[in-house]
Order: C-alpha cells, then structure tokens, then sequence
C-alpha cells in the first residue's frame, strides 16, 4: 500500500486504486453524482480560486499542501492513514485477535449503519453552510469556510469508499442515498436532527465548527478504534483534516468575544450592539444552542447499540489503549445521573457497557469546557466581569434521558410555565437570530474585516492576514 | 413474568394509553403513541412505539369498536404519532422477562388480533392500510402486513425489517414470514435474505421485492395517506349506519367456575325470543353470549394457565338458540354480518386454545345449531343418555341439532367447517348430516351419526365423566397440547393454520432453547452488550 498518493489518477488515492478495476469504475460512476450534488448543494458564493490545502501524503511529515485552487476542481479523494500490519482488536470479545481487512459477515448490517450514519453527517454541514460565502466578515474567513466544505467533501468520500469497497451493491445504493438525503429537506431530512438545523450566520458557523465539529472528531475517534481496519484508517486520517476545523471554531469564537471585548471597553458598556458587536448574554445564548444540539449526537445516555458495537469491537471508546481496565466492561459500573418525576436528580448504577455513549460524552463535555476557559481568559484579560458557562448537560435536550424535562442552564428541574418563561433567556430568540443576520455583511477587501469579529492572530500557512486567500470574479 | 393481579380486557377508546382513535367519515385513523410508562407488567418501559399484551389489548378492542360501533368506517389507516418511528414490535424485555406461557399466551393474541384486522378487511369491506412513517420493525412490520396495503415514507432512510432471526435468536412470530411468502408473494430467497438482515430494507427495494405497495414522500405524507385512503374507501362495498355501542360487559350468559385444575364454562341460553337486532344492539343475546364468551376465553387463557381442561356446558331453550340464530343469519345487513364474523372469530379462539376441552351434553342444555359448534370445537363430546342427574323422575332428555350454522357460516382456521374437519373426507357422511339438519337427535342419533364420544346413562355418568377428567389431567399438559392441536386441524393448511400450528410451534419450541432463552442465549442477552452464546449442533 503506496503511502504516497497517486494525483494522477482521476480519483486521488493511496489505496491502488488502479489495480482494483471494479471498485475504479464504481467510484467512478459516483463521482459525477458527487459533482451534480456540489454544484446543487456546495457554496453558492462562485470564485476564482480558493487558497486551500491539499492532502499529498498520509505520512506524520509534511502531508499537505497549498495553493490556489478552484474549488470545482479540488481533488477529492481516497486517503488513509498507513496501515500498522501488526494492529491487534483493542476490546470486546474479539481483544487480542488480528484486526479485520475484511467485513466479517456478522457485523455486515451493523458497520454499514455505522458508516451511513457518519457519512450522513459529512455532506450535510456543507448543506448547512451553502449560503455562508455570501455573508464572510474576511477573505481569511471564507478562505476556511471551504476548506472546511471541501475537506467535509473528502470525508463523505472516504465514507464512500468504504461503502463501495466492502458492502457490495448495497454499500453503492448506500452511497447514491446520501446524496439524495439534504439537510433540512422536507423529503428526505439529513439522519440526525443537528444537521437538519440552519446555520444562517457566522457566529453560528463557528459555534457549529466548535462544538457540532467536535462531536465529529470525538465520533471518529471512537471509530478509529474499531477492528475493521479500512474504517480505523480512514478516520485516522479524517481526524488529521478535522483538527482544522476545530481551530476554525475555537478561534471564531475567539475572535467575536475579543471584539465584543473591545467595543465594551471602548464604549464603556455591555450593550454593544448598537456599536456593531455582539453582546457577551447573546453569544451565551448561542453557546446554549449549539453545545446542547451537539450533546444530541451523543445519543442516548444507555444505548444497547453502543453496548452491542462495542462488544463486536466495531466502535471502541475515545482512546481506548490508553484506559485502564479490561477493555470488555462487562463487570464495571458506573452511575447515571436522571432527571426525576418529582423535580429531583437520582442516580442509578448501572454496567458501564451500557453507558458508552455517556462515557464518550463526558470526554467531550471536558473538550467544550477548555474552549470556555479561553474565552473567559480573553474577558478576564480585558477586564470584563463575565464569564461564559457550558449549560447542565439536561439543558435543552431532544434525546436521551432529558427529553422530555425541563431543565434550566444551571440544571434545575422546572416547570412547563418557568421553562417558557425562562427560554428567552437562555436560548437565542428570533429577535436575536435577526439582529446576528444584521451584522453579517460580506468584507471582500483584502485585509479588511467586519466590525463583529477581531481579525485573526496568524493567518494561513504563514501568510499574512491581508494575503488574498480568495480570488473573486 | 407473573402478574399479581388478574389481566382484565375491558378497554374504552377515551382510556386508551397507547392508541388514538380518530374518526373522520370512512376513513378512521389508529395511530399507535405507546406510553413507555403505560406497560401492563412493572420492569420495562415500551421505547420506540413498542408493545406488550397491554396494548394490543387496546388495539383488539379499537378493532372491535370499529367493526360494532362505526358501520360508516371503510378503511382504517394504521399509523404512528411519533416521529421517524412506526412500531418497534413486541417489547424485547417484556420478552426477556416473561415466563413461556406468558410470551406464548402474547404471541397467540397478537396474532388472533391481526387475523382479525384481515378478517374486516375480508368480511366487513373495512379495509385496514398502514401508513409506516418511520422505522418499522419487527411485530411493527407485523402489523403492517395484517393491513391489506402498506404505505411507506419515501425519506430514503425509514425502513421495514423482521430482524427476529439475527438480532434475538427467534422468530417474528405474529405471522411475519408466512405472510411475507403467503400473501405478499416475496420471493422465498429474497424473503431469506429479508429475515436474516437485522437492518431491514427501505424505499424501492422495499416495493420491488413486494415488502410494501408504495412508496409516498415525506412532504404531505398525512394528506397523501388520506387521499390513498379514501381512494380505497370508494372501493368498498360496506355499507351502514347507526352502530351499535359496545356497552360495559355484563356477565349475564357466560358463567365461569374455576378449579384448581379444570374451568367449568356454560353458556345460557336466550330467555327470549329475538326483538330488533339493531335495537337491541349490545344486549342482545347472540352479541352478548359472543361478547362474553370472548372475554372468558381470554381471561382464562391468561390468567389460570393451570387449569387444563375447560368443561363446555349450555343450558337453556334449544328453540330460542335457532330463533335468535336466525334472526342473526337471516339478517342480511352490516349488523348480522358482524355478528356472525364475531361469534366465527370466538369459536377460532376456542379452536386454538391449548387447554383440553370437554363438552357435557345434558338435560336441560342447548347444543343447537351455533352452539352446538361449541362441542365440535371441544376434543370430546359427552351426552347423558338418561334424565338429569339430580332428578330421575323427569322426562327430560339431552339432545343436539344441526342447522345451518354446522355448514358453513363459521369456518375454522383450515377454511373447512367443523363437520367437514370431524367428517374429513367423509363425503356420503357429511351428505347424511345435511339430511338429518334441523331435527331433534336423541342420544342414539347422536351417537350413530358421529357426533359424540359417548353417551353414558345415568348410572354411569358420574363415573365415566369423573374417571375421563382425572385421566385426562394426569397427562402431560405439553403432550395434550401438541396432541390436541395437531387433532383439531386436519386438511388443507391456510395463513392461519400456519401461523398457528407451523409457525407457532417453531417458536414455541425456540423459545425454550437454550439458544435463545438460556442464561446465555440471544433473548436474555438483548440489551446487554453481549453476544449471545450458542450451540453450534442443528437440531
């Protein structure tokens, strides 16, 4: 297996395509479909070159590249992380056995599930962020905006590869169906509720590449583990491109509370709107939002699913050879915190297999809390007594044990009428969803930037904040 | 699973915990909202739409109310209130933690419901449709292939499946496979493969290989239904207004005496002659004997599984059995039709119940015409040759009748009467108790045309009737089981002595397995994590 990759081929990819001729032409019948489905679906906003950055190696060393590229054209391909021929199964009742180059016809149905579900989710942001390019407050900005979308392009390529290249007919259907479901489509609605939201403005493109970006990386990392190895080497490398674009939400954010800061201080206030910035209650607001959506894709708190998947050895815990314990969870414990009929939290033992999607969760929820101390440390810094907080994870919930309860952002059990009366407060509003779209005029000037966010540290590969990441016609 | 208190049956649509009953116009709308709390046992909650005998018990008596109490309603459409979900099937860990006859008393009600869905379907002109608007499996599927058309949501991910097989070590026994191949015509190898995928088919596959009619988008999907809806219900050709209401039971015709082991079941005659069917509506005497004996034969199944042998008896006027028949079977309108398709319904019941059944013929009874299918259905006939037991000096003896109800109005399950079951192949018989319709047979009648085990005098009886029923108890209640159900149903096999016999005995037999409920087995397994264990060795 070539670790390089072959750009000469019409398909990228460092997986001998070319020796592999039925596989070739079915991918090959999909790429088009794939081309229709950009152009229907991807970036509304047309340019002439996008400085974007090109996998050319799945090596530790210098595997990507930049350059001026038209985004229709940007080579989409098949890349996985090299292979460790010694790889064992990490946990389940498969531990200590060689991991799988094949599907093994058990786990047929369940890995292929699996890999939609993932898959799903890849293409749908970029349906979520199609009209994004419209409104970028920075030629910066919207440089990452689609080098987010292409590389999310790329991940539903790998999902894609996968499917062809070992669930037969069935992975090809597969494959065509997450083309034909969109985000938000009456019709065909992406799998999972995040993706059928809206991303209308940029604050929430940053809160989504933070927190929704962030249940991505945490998803592959379980799936990293897995047994099947194509699937563990395909996300291995997913990850390498996804780190992106959590440093694209992390430091959006960033950007917006350091402006916030700075219209506050000059202003002396903290209702800064009417000076152009996003008030702190606001971006709150929008954190409540996005985080508790994102704690949806978790799933349920107990899952059998999970428990089942686990055991197979198809979807491992986050880091699973670096934990200490049996790796089978079959006599462990753990206690689950649930809402009560009377008002009160209770908690109930239960076994720890059947609380891997909380165990995931809770290495998340730790994730989300590093990003909120940084942007307390930039209003600490300031000088500003505020301090934004992550909501109880009952807040705002549509699954698991919460659905159902009322539970405010400090994790009190209330009432229908305290809930509705208290939403507004805690949850962005239609009023504040339009006063966000306001602020959100397209800046395409080089070096210049919209008056809600604070430019960039360090720009791109070294290159200056004014450098022209973008051509436009 | 065991129960403190006794199951009961009575449901009324505005105390239903898991259906909605809609009506509007022809077209009625059951839409399944299980509340997960709302189960009939502690120890489980009923996620994703999933059911136990609770429910269905409310789903039977919907079914019911709308063949009595809604003659208007041609098509029922079946369909879900939650989102993305249709039905999950019977609740795995009610499964799990239910003692066998528990699980296998369920299946058989589920399936009798179902059956009846396509009775109404077939017998009423009220046409049953589901809408499946999300994820449909298991007995969900079930439900959906007891409906006469299957709708499913175009969203390119809602799918139908019987993962019984890969997921529990089971089978989906509420007729899943036999209608899948039977009525549905799929292909036996692609049905093969469509039981053996635990994540089930969606979209144009689903309609190719016939597992569904249509495919309607997800936009409008409640308007397309209903357009689909009453596009059926123009086909249909019942007709009917002013139904009747299915009032409380009341225990007025059906007595009830339980033993230890053995349950005494008599029926009572009508006092009077018959009046107006529709007026008399619920209280009339054929509906409530129906209704009641319905009811008996439910409760007694669930709840006193150790009682093995049910004596039949009838006491009453054998003249105003036939009048009150009569007037049900000459009424050529909505109302007779539904009576007659209830009491067929009830006698299946009892055709299939696994407990032996005895019917005592003796003075003072009414085995004529419908109720003397009571003892045809029984495994044997007693008749007292002699005056009651407890007055010698009485003139009074047992008899029998035929009458048109023996030929043809209530089929069993094999689709032969039960006559035609008893007389199998007999044909110069079965042409001799045409002629002998209508008469009164004396004990010696009775006996030379076949109709009777035996008809002991009144010295004998005692002992004779004694000695049958203690004999009968000391044998193995799984031996009488197998033994009965294979006599009851000779001839032809149907969808529903399928479901029944072939496929209810598989799943019986799983069901004990140690590869499905043993500590290590599939269905104990569920829910846990991990894998089940089986013994490789076929059986």
């Amino acid at each position: 297996m070539p670790e390089k990759i072959d750009y000469d081929a019409k398909i990228p990819n460092n997986v001998n395509l070319s020796e592999d001729r039925r596989l070739q032409r079915a991918l090959e019948g999909w790429q088009p479909k794939f081309m229709h489905w950009w152009g229907e679906m991807g970036p509304t906003l047309e340019t002439q070159g996008v400085y974007l950055r090109t996998a050319v190696s799945v090596g530790r060393e210098g595997w990507a590249h930049f350059d001026h590229v038209n985004v229709p054209d940007y080579r989409w391909g098949i890349f996985l992380a090299e292979r460790d021929p010694d790889r064992r199964i990490a946990f389940g009742e498969h531990q200590g056995e060689p991991v799988w180059q094949q599907v093994p016809g058990e786990y047929r149905a369940d890995l292929q599930r699996l890999i939609v579900i993932q898959g799903d989710t890849e293409p749908a942001s970029v349906e979520q962020q199609k009209l994004l390019g419209l409104t970028a407050p920075s030629l910066y900005d919207l440089r990452n905006l689609f080098q987010v979308n292409v590389e999310e392009g790329r991940h539903l390529w790998a999902m894609v590869y996968l499917l062809h290249a070992y669930f037969g007919r069935e992975g090809r259907d597969e494959a065509e169906g997450l083309l034909l479901r969109n985000s938000g489509s009456p019709d065909a609605p992406r799998i999972l509720g995040a993706f059928n939201e809206e991303t209308a403005d940029w604050l929430a493109f940053y809160m989504f590449t933070y927190f929704t970006d962030r249940d991505g990386k945490y998803q592959l990392g379980t799936l990293k583990e897995s047994s099947f190895d194509p699937l563990s080497r395909t996300c291995e490398f997913m990850l390498k491109e996804e780190a992106h674009h959590m440093m694209v939400g992390t430091t959006g954010v960033d950007r917006v509370v350091t402006r916030s800061a700075e219209l506050i201080r000059e202003h002396d206030t903290l209702d800064i709107g009417p000076h152009g910035g996003i008030p702190l209650d606001l971006i709150q607001k929008y954190i409540n939002f996005h985080y508790t959506v994102s704690l949806d894709l978790f799933g349920s708190e107990t899952s059998t699913n999970a428990a089942n998947y686990y055991t197979a050895g198809l979807k491992g815990r986050w880091q699973e050879t670096r934990r200490k314990d049996d790796h089978k969870l079959t006599d462990d414990a753990r206690r689950l915190e649930k809402p009560a009929g009377d008002g009160t939290w209770t908690s109930e033992e239960l076994q720890a297999i059947l609380l891997l999607n909380l165990d995931l969760r809770s290495e998340y929820v730790a994730d989300c809390q590093t990003g909120v101390k940084r942007w307390n440390k930039i209003l600490a810094d300031a000088g500003i007594d505020f301090a934004f907080r992550l909501p109880h994870p009952g807040f705002n919930r549509e699954v698991g044990i919460n659905s159902g309860h009322h539970v405010t952002p400090g994790g009190t059990i209330v009432d229908e009428a305290t809930w509705e009366a208290g939403k507004r407060k805690w949850l962005p509003t239609t009023e504040d969803l339009t006063f966000v779209r306001s602020l959100m005029h397209p800046v395409y000037e080089r070096g210049k930037i919209a008056s809600w966010v604070a430019p960039p540290r360090q720009g791109i590969n070294g290159k200056p904040f004014d450098y022209e990441y973008v051509h436009l016609t | 699973m065991t129960t403190t208190t006794p199951v009961t049956f009575d449901r009324r649509p505005d105390e239903y915990r898991h259906w909605r009953l809609r009506l509007d116009g022809e077209v009625a709308w059951l839409e399944l909202d299980v509340d997960e709390q709302g189960g009939l046992v502690p120890g489980y909650e009923l996620k994703l739409n999933s059911y136990d005998l609770g429910v269905d018990i409310e789903l039977y008596d919907a079914t019911q109310r709308l063949r009595f109490e809604h003659p208007e309603v041609r098509v029922v459409v079946v369909t879900s209130a939650k989102d993305k979900v249709f039905c999950a099937g019977a609740n795995i860990r009610m499964l799990a933690a239910s003692e066998h006859h528990w699980k296998v008393n369920f299946c058989k009600f589920t399936n009798e419901t179902r059956n009846g869905m396509e009775d109404a379907t077939a017998h009423s002109g009220q046409t049953y449709v589901a809408a499946v608007n999300g994820t449909c499996a298991g007995g969900g599927y079930e439900i959906a292939l007891a409906c006469e058309k299957i709708l499913l949501i175009d969203d390119n991910s809602s799918t139908v499946a019987l993962p019984e097989v890969p997921l529990l070590g089971v089978l989906p026994g509420t007729g899943g496979l036999t209608r899948v191949v039977d009525k549905r015509r799929v292909r036996k190898d692609l049905a093969d493969v469509f039981a053996t995928r635990p994540d089930g088919v969606k979209g144009k596959t689903a309609v190719d290989w016939r597992l569904v009619d249509e495919l309607v988008p997800r936009q409008g999907f409640r308007e397309a239904v209903e357009q689909r809806a009453r596009e059926i219900a123009r086909e249909s050709d019942r007709t009917g207004e002013g139904g009747i209401e299915l009032t409380p039971l009341e225990h007025r015709y059906v007595d009830i005496e339980v033993a230890k082991d053995q349950v005494t079941i008599t029926v009572k005659g009508p006092e009077n002659d018959p009046g107006d069917l529709h007026e008399e509506g619920a209280n009339g005497w054929f509906l409530a004997m129906t209704r009641e004996l319905d009811d008996a034969i439910l409760r007694l199944r669930t709840n006193e599984v150790e009682a093995g042998t049910w004596i039949l008896k009838t006491v009453g006027d054998p003249e105003k059995v036939l009048a009150h028949e009569r007037a049900v079977l000459g009424a050529k309108d909505w109302l007779g039709n539904e009576i007659t398709h209830y009491f067929k319904r009830t006698l299946k019941r009892l055709d299939v119940t696994s407990r032996t059944l005895i019917a005592l013929i003796e003075p003072g009874s009414c085995f004529a015409g419908s109720l003397l299918e009571l003892a045809l259905a029984a495994d044997r006939q007693y008749l007292l040759d002699g005056p009651p037991i407890d007055d010698e000096d009485s003139d009074e003896r047992a008899t029998i009748r035929l009458s048109e109800a023996n030929f043809g109005p209530f089929p069993m399950g094999n689709g032969l009467t039960r006559l035609q079951t008893r007389f199998y192949g007999d044909e110069d018989h079965l042409a001799w108790l045409a002629r002998e319709r209508d008469h009164v047979l004396s004990a010696a009648e009775a006996v030379e045309l076949g109709l009777v085990t035996d008809a002991p005098d009144d010295l004998d009886w005692e002992d004779e009737i004694r000695i049958a029923l203690e004999g009968r108890a000391s044998l193995s209640p799984d031996a009488l089981t197998g033994m009965e159900a294979n006599h009851r149903f000779v001839g032809p096999e149907t969808i529903e002595t399928k479901i029944f016999g072939r496929l209810a005995a598989w799943q019986n037999w799983i069901f004990t397995r140690p590869n499905a409920s043993g500590p290590e087995g599939a269905l104990r397994r569920y829910g846990t994590g991990q894998k089940a264990v089986f013994d490789r060795k076929r059986v």
